[in-house]
């Protein structure tokens, strides 16, 4: 029986003899090999990478002994696609297109941080337009929203929550339809640019983000009612994953993991960016370092984003026609879209100007849109508070036309280092559990 | 924190205390641009192919660097052996800092009651294949939170020796920080209990962000038409 068994094949390693096991019943196996030397039972077991509920392509590598997990590790780079490399042999502005796409739940975060960073070593920080900060900051909220809500949908499927799960991405859709209203894609957007935004807020989008912000007002207790005070819910969760300040500190944690320590660490009011400083919220804490606090921190943190929206929204009414470019027409992308009968694509109006008015028009716009513009030498970095903790892109250029290096720390990549602090000696179920409440998002960890 | 630290911190965004270094920091040139339309060897007739414009990046600042920047830097000098320089460029302070010192210096950044950087966001790598003698840079951005300041330390190793110690003993974050720059630049890091790839497959061969490695590709048919890879392509450099 111990021989050439299809199921349990074996190999000889420096730890000894090593049983690969891929089916079949368990007691048969154990019984098997019970006559062979030096066997002993520690089961490695691989959890992912296509798992459902490893968020993405995250293999987890588990070493457990019954149902308590031993050690775990992951093993991260599936979704690796090469975006930092890429970007150096295409324009700073062509960099929106590929830094939109790492972490792919908040896009606008990625943006944000990026051309903050390309503002910065161009020194025009103080010359972006009112309205292009508060567009930022309007939609970078909507995106926090959207982000918090697929983390506690898929923590909630995880789990079993099945509601949750189907509440949460009924209502992450209504945020997609926002972005599609104001920036033409649900996600994969480029739209904030360095020195602004891509274009105007189109007509009606404001009525559109108040009715918004009225239907979640009344859908946002839902989450409560469903959640906070649910037993099985609450059994699940509360006292896993446990990770105290000093803990997140070592492990370089931020975000809701660090606020749920208790400890009020956010960028927005530490490092105000885009203008954060002239809204009106609070940081939400919790003080129970485990995943309850952190579920708890993120319903708290969409009702901010609410207010913050609402406000942000306001300030749009009063700002209508405002520029949302920088005025230096050296790095001010030249055209705006606009809706034609088949989609949103170049703006006609434009295309007028540069090919019947304009040879100066044509020749600035073929030079800005082929060559792009240069930027100074040197490094910035500036991070901002995503709905996973600091984000941040450390950006060198050596005066060129292309991002010389582009480095993206993502809280993601740094916060998945907590999970072998997170679930060793707790049980299998609770793995899940605890990588749901630090919400990785696999395209920001592998880039 | 007084309120004069907040507005001399280079994060805040008031209209005052921004200033940084006085006085003419000194250049530093790091390899020369040619031309004007990046093509080699063929194509560019436009009469710019002989335009040579050295790359200058920021220079070393000198006292004071301003604001809180001297107050960081005294407190941070015991650490010091060997020679370390500081440049701050669009309000943000750098210490370039020898890679012999960087594990005091990172302690020091941690433990000191005046320093307090107590989160360490990463190590960033970079190449630069023209600063010879000094190829690959390990730039570190260290956040202190109870005095809301930013430091970058950055240390540079030759490529023929790219080796620096690791940082985990003081800033255990820095463990897959440093497996990636491992990974992308072949940064080695004596001292990681681990330093194995962690984006790319194990067996793979090269470090991909390396300034000379391919970024590959192929050549993309369109309408009769044939488009080279990016990296191949007539572009501006």
């Amino acid at each position: 029986m111990t021989t050439e068994d299809i199921y349990a094949g074996s190999t000889e390693t420096t730890d000894g003899k090593v049983f690969t096991v891929s089916g079949r019943d368990w007691d048969d196996i154990v019984e098997g090999l019970a006559g062979s030397d030096g066997v002993e039972e520690r089961v490695v077991v691989n959890m992912g990478p296509q798992h459902p509920s490893t968020h993405g392509v995250l293999r987890l590598i588990l070493e457990i002994d019954g149902e308590t997990v031993t050690e775990a590790r992951c093993g991260i780079g599936y979704l690796h696609t090469g975006i930092e490399k890429n970007m150096e042999f295409r324009s700073w502005v062509q960099g929106t297109t590929f830094v939109t796409r790492m972490d792919y739940l908040s896009p606008f975060f990625n943006e944000a941080t990026y051309c903050l960073g390309v503002e910065r070593l161009l020194d025009i920080e103080d010359d972006i337009p009112e309205k292009a900060n508060v567009m930022r900051v309007l939609l970078m909220e909507l995106n926090r929203l959207s982000s918090h809500l697929v983390c506690i949908a898929t923590g909630g499927m995880e789990i079993g929550a099945l509601t949750v799960m189907t509440i949460g991405f009924r209502e992450r859709e209504l945020v997609l339809d926002l972005f599609e209203l104001i920036t033409g894609l649900r996600m994969n957007h480029a739209f904030i640019r360095p020195g602004g935004v891509a274009q105007d807020l189109p007509v009606g989008a404001l009525d559109e983000i108040r009715a918004f912000i009225a239907l979640m007002k009344k859908r946002l207790p839902e989450y409560a009612a469903l959640c906070n005070a649910n037993p099985i819910f609450k059994g699940r969760l509360e006292g896993v994953g446990h990770l105290d300040l000093a803990g997140c500190l070592a492990l370089g944690m931020t975000g809701p993991v660090v606020r749920s320590t208790g400890y009020p660490w956010d960028l927005r009011k530490s490092e105000p960016y885009c203008g954060y400083e002239d809204y009106d919220f609070d940081v939400q804490t919790w003080d129970t370092s485990d995943s309850y606090g952190r579920f708890r921190v993120r319903l708290n943190e969409m009702w901010e984003s609410l207010r913050i929206i609402e406000q942000a929204a306001d300030r749009l009414a009063g700002l209508e026609g405002a520029p949302v470019m920088v005025a230096d027409k050296k790095v001010a992308w030249p055209s705006q879209l606009s809706i034609g009968s088949d989609g949103m694509g170049n703006s006609l109006d434009h295309i007028r100007h540069i090919m019947g008015e304009s040879m100066e028009g044509l020749i600035h716009h073929f030079k800005l849109v082929t060559e792009g513009f240069r930027v100074p030498p040197g490094q910035a970095y500036v991070p901002v508070e995503s709905p996973r903790g600091e984000l941040g892109a450390h950006v060198v250029s050596d005066g060129g036309t292309r991002p010389f290096r582009t480095h993206f720390r993502d809280p993601s990549f740094t916060n998945l280092q907590a999970t072998s602090v997170m679930s060793e000696g707790g049980q299998v179920a609770d793995v899940i559990v605890a990588i749901a409440s630090i919400d990785p998002v696999m395209g920001g960890v592998d880039r | 924190m007084s309120d004069e630290d907040k507005t001399t911190g280079p994060d805040q965004s008031g209209p005052e205390g921004k200033v940084p270094a006085t006085g003419d920091p000194e250049v530093k040139t790091v390899g020369t641009r040619t031309g004007m339309f990046g093509a080699r060897g063929t194509g560019d007739t436009s009469g710019f192919g002989g335009l040579v414009a050295p790359i200058v990046y920021p220079g070393a600042a000198e006292r004071p660097f301003g604001g809180w920047y001297d107050e960081v830097a005294d407190a941070l000098e015991p650490a010091f052996t060997a020679p370390w320089s500081v440049v701050v460029h669009r309000k943000e302070i750098t210490f370039h800092v020898r890679r012999e010192d960087l594990v005091a210096v990172m302690k020091l950044l941690r433990d000191d009651p005046q320093l307090r950087f107590e989160l360490c966001t990463g190590v960033s790598g970079v190449h630069y294949p023209d600063d010879t003698g000094a190829e690959l840079h390990a730039v570190y951005h260290l956040l202190s939170m109870t005095h809301n300041r930013r430091v970058r330390v950055e240390v540079s190793v030759p490529d023929s020796d790219p080796h620096l110690p690791s940082t985990i003993a003081t800033y255990p974050t820095n463990d897959w920080h440093e497996r990636e720059a491992y990974d992308m630049f072949g940064l080695i890091f004596d001292g990681h209990p681990g330093l194995t790839r962690i984006l790319m497959p194990d067996d793979w061969p090269g470090h991909p962000q390396r300034k000379d490695y391919p970024l590959g590709g192929i050549p993309v048919e369109y309408k009769g038409g044939t488009i080279p890879p990016p990296d191949e392509r007539r572009s501006y450099s």
